[in-house]
């Protein structure tokens, strides 16, 4: 590795060249997202801004919400009403961190970069929570509450799914945790590595937002969710930060799941990477523009009697079997 | 009906008022709920009406009888025909005007492609309400939506208008539909009932709709009769009543249709039987469409003054079946060319009635299901 990818230096290029890659991506997934709905839905989607199909959409977007008017309610919680949107967006992007882009290179390759990344992933709930309360209003409260119990509920089966990994390669440290799979794939392994994926993609569904367990942005019951009272910069960075935080976790997924950088060596890794976040972003969008959305009671039902149980059983059978191996 | 404040009151600790509307996504159009909650949990729900009053029954005492069919139109603005249909029908019957029976046939074939429209509305409105604009429920929406492009088309082509078609007239119909017309109607109704699977897998065959409607929002018969609701929320519990069939009018008497009904009463029956009605009423217009009796289409002589036309003194009512249940009016004439007093019998207004029966003891989430399935037309409900 040459000095832009050691010491202090190396950290703060990677660091930006990651942060500004993710943001890029953050902001394209969006032009992504409208495509593959407008085409589920019989439509074109954004077309008119840039040749071909619309392809600066998401500039133009971002554009329009910097220079729109930021407003603070009157009755709001000023600091955290503020704090909200960085409370969101900063842990969704930290996560991309411990991502591992090569072999033996992550911004942080620390020996329990797994439970940091979900450690982090978990925070973004703190600036949902604090917009939700400091906006003084009552369809927000009722969104970061629904988000809490969300939370406190979906967490459970997906780190309990994410042990599976860790488990079979016996490592908290991502980038063994990658390298463990040069063999197979983590999702090969028969039953287990797919049911933990299976728990995994659900979780994420919940996590995410995404419906049919979008609970807490159901925005035909709750209008626009914690992020009601939210304008201009702001409402932007909650839905970079949305995004940020789905795409981190597809890249979780692809790393500890689907082998992270590795495959055929005619592309490099990271390309390797991008095309599995992708490919599971483009599933996760799949799955929430076809569904309907679950009542709250039956979210938190599936995932206590079915899910929860499930990947208990399931850590218990990759128990034995990384015992017996 | 103004819209009259409602005092908001928390009344104890740990109770939540909540204003749901007048501007809210699922509250279809412009109805305001005031829900007082508990956690999540609907303890009260408070209806408030009349935002998009309009005085209709007061502008009719200023219009003639011929002027005022389209007028009626505007009402309920996803079956504009089942208004000036009801209106037209109370007119022959006070006037004892008699209509040609191919006018008849006419009617109930504007009327029944606009039966199908106004429910494929109300299926893509409802997968908004239970999907969400960012979700699969606007995948459903937009499904809808494609075919019910496809029958204001062929209206536009029929009458010249996509939407307000103003078929009725006093004495007959306004359009006659040719060869080429009536081959065009085959072929889209044949077409549009292939694509019913597409939609019925979308919505009532997904296991998530049915968890999210089934046993929601059920109404007893008892209840549903004491409160008066109609149309396919009565006929979803249990209740046979049509007006098609109870108090046959238009071509209705001559035409082999089936009332659909359900038990459960909840909203999944409720979106059943307006599921099997589109089908109903496509099988409809394909049989008026083979039957249609030869003859002239309008009784009286062409107008050139419409204040001409004087109403003997009385009243009457008439009534039809609009896609959201009895559509009535009745007329009090005093002799004149204009109604002396007009009052209009709205099916959206009788199904609101229910909703502080049905809301409490719900969540927040099966408060927009519950809404959906009523299928409420605020134009409807506030004239």
């Amino acid at each position: 590795m040459s000095a832009l990818t050691t010491g202090w230096l190396g950290a703060v290029v990677l660091s930006a060249t990651v942060l500004g890659v993710a943001m890029t991506i953050v902001a394209y997934l969006t032009w992504l997202e409208r495509k593959v709905a407008a085409r589920m839905q019989n439509r074109i989607g954004p077309y008119e801004v840039g040749f071909p199909h619309g392809w600066l959409q998401p500039l133009a977007d971002v554009v329009k919400l910097i220079i729109k008017e930021d407003i603070t309610p009157r009755a709001a919680d000023r600091i955290l009403f503020n704090l909200g949107p960085l409370l969101v967006v900063v842990p969704a992007l930290t996560g991309f961190a411990f991502i591992p882009i090569a072999k033996g290179l992550a911004i942080v390759d620390h020996a329990y970069s797994f439970l940091f990344f979900t450690a982090f992933a978990s925070l973004t709930l703190l600036g949902v929570f604090a917009a939700g309360w400091s906006s003084n209003n009552k369809y927000a409260l009722l969104s970061a509450l629904r988000m809490v119990a969300m939370a406190a509920s979906y967490e459970v089966p997906m780190i309990l799914a994410l042990l599976i990994p860790a488990l079979l390669s016996g490592s908290f440290q991502l980038t063994e945790v990658v390298e463990a799979q040069r063999g197979l794939w983590f999702i090969g392994y028969p039953l287990v590595g797919q049911v933990a994926f299976l728990i995994f993609l659900i979780c994420a569904l919940a996590e995410g937002n995404k419906s049919p367990l979008d609970i807490l942005d159901a925005e035909s019951e709750l209008i626009a969710a914690y992020n009601v009272e939210y304008s201009g910069i702001k409402f932007a960075l909650f839905y970079a930060g949305e995004y940020a935080h789905t795409l981190a976790i597809c890249a979780l997924a692809a790393t500890v799941f689907l082998g992270g950088y590795l495959g055929p060596a005619f592309l490099p890794g990271f390309v390797w990477l991008a095309a599995k976040c992708l490919v599971l972003f483009v599933v996760i969008l799949w799955i929430r523009w076809s569904l309907m959305r679950l009542r709250i009671d039956q979210a938190i039902r599936i995932n206590w009697m079915i899910l929860l149980p499930a990947a208990l059983v399931n850590v218990l059978i990759a128990a034995f079997w990384v015992v017996g191996r | 009906m103004s819209a009259a404040p409602v005092e908001i009151v928390e009344r104890e600790f740990g109770e939540l008022a909540l204003n749901m509307g007048p501007q809210h996504p699922s509250t279809h159009g412009v109805l305001r709920l005031v829900l007082h909650l508990s956690g999540e949990t609907v303890i009260k729900a408070i209806p408030v009406i009349g935002y998009l009053h309009r005085g209709v029954e007061k502008l009719s005492e200023h219009l003639a009888y011929d002027q005022l069919a389209p007028v009626y139109e505007r009402d309920d603005y996803l079956a504009p025909t089942a208004n000036s249909n009801a209106f037209v029908l109370a007119v022959e019957q006070l006037g004892s005007i008699a209509v040609p029976r191919r006018a008849q046939w006419l009617r109930a074939f504007v009327a029944e492609w606009q039966r199908v429209s106004s429910h494929l509305v109300w299926l893509g409105t409802l997968g908004l309400d239970l999907g969400g604009a960012l979700g699969g429920g606007t995948t459903l929406y937009m499904y809808c939506f494609r075919e019910r492009e496809r029958i204001l088309d062929f209206l536009e082509e029929f009458t010249g208008t996509r939407f307000h078609t103003n078929t009725n007239l006093v004495g007959g119909a306004r359009y006659d539909l040719d060869a080429a017309m009536a081959a065009r109607s085959d072929a889209l109704a044949a077409s549009i009932k292939t694509a019913l699977p597409e939609l019925w897998a979308m919505s009532g065959g997904n296991p998530i709709f049915q968890e999210r409607t089934r046993g929601v929002g059920v109404i007893s018969a008892d209840l549903a009769l004491g409160v008066g609701v109609t149309g396919p929320t009565l006929r979803a519990s249990g209740v046979s009543y049509d007006v098609r069939k109870a108090a046959s009018y238009d071509a209705y008497a001559e035409l082999p249709f089936q009332v659909v009904t359900r038990t459960a009463g909840d909203a999944e029956a409720r979106f059943q039987v307006r599921f099997d009605e589109l089908a109903e009423s496509l099988k409809l217009v394909r049989t008026i469409v083979a039957g249609l009796p030869t003859g002239p289409i309008f009784a009286r002589k062409p107008l050139k003054n419409p204040k001409a036309t004087k109403l003997p003194k009385g009243e009457a009512y008439a009534a039809v079946e609009s896609p959201r249940g009895e559509l009535g009016f009745h007329i009090v004439s005093d002799g004149s060319a204009k109604p002396y007093r007009l009052k209009i019998n709205a099916p959206s207004f009788k199904n609101l009635q229910i909703v502080p029966h049905l809301l409490p003891g719900g969540l927040v989430a099966d408060v927009v299901a519950i809404l959906g399935s009523l299928d409420p037309v605020m134009g409807d409900v506030d004239r």
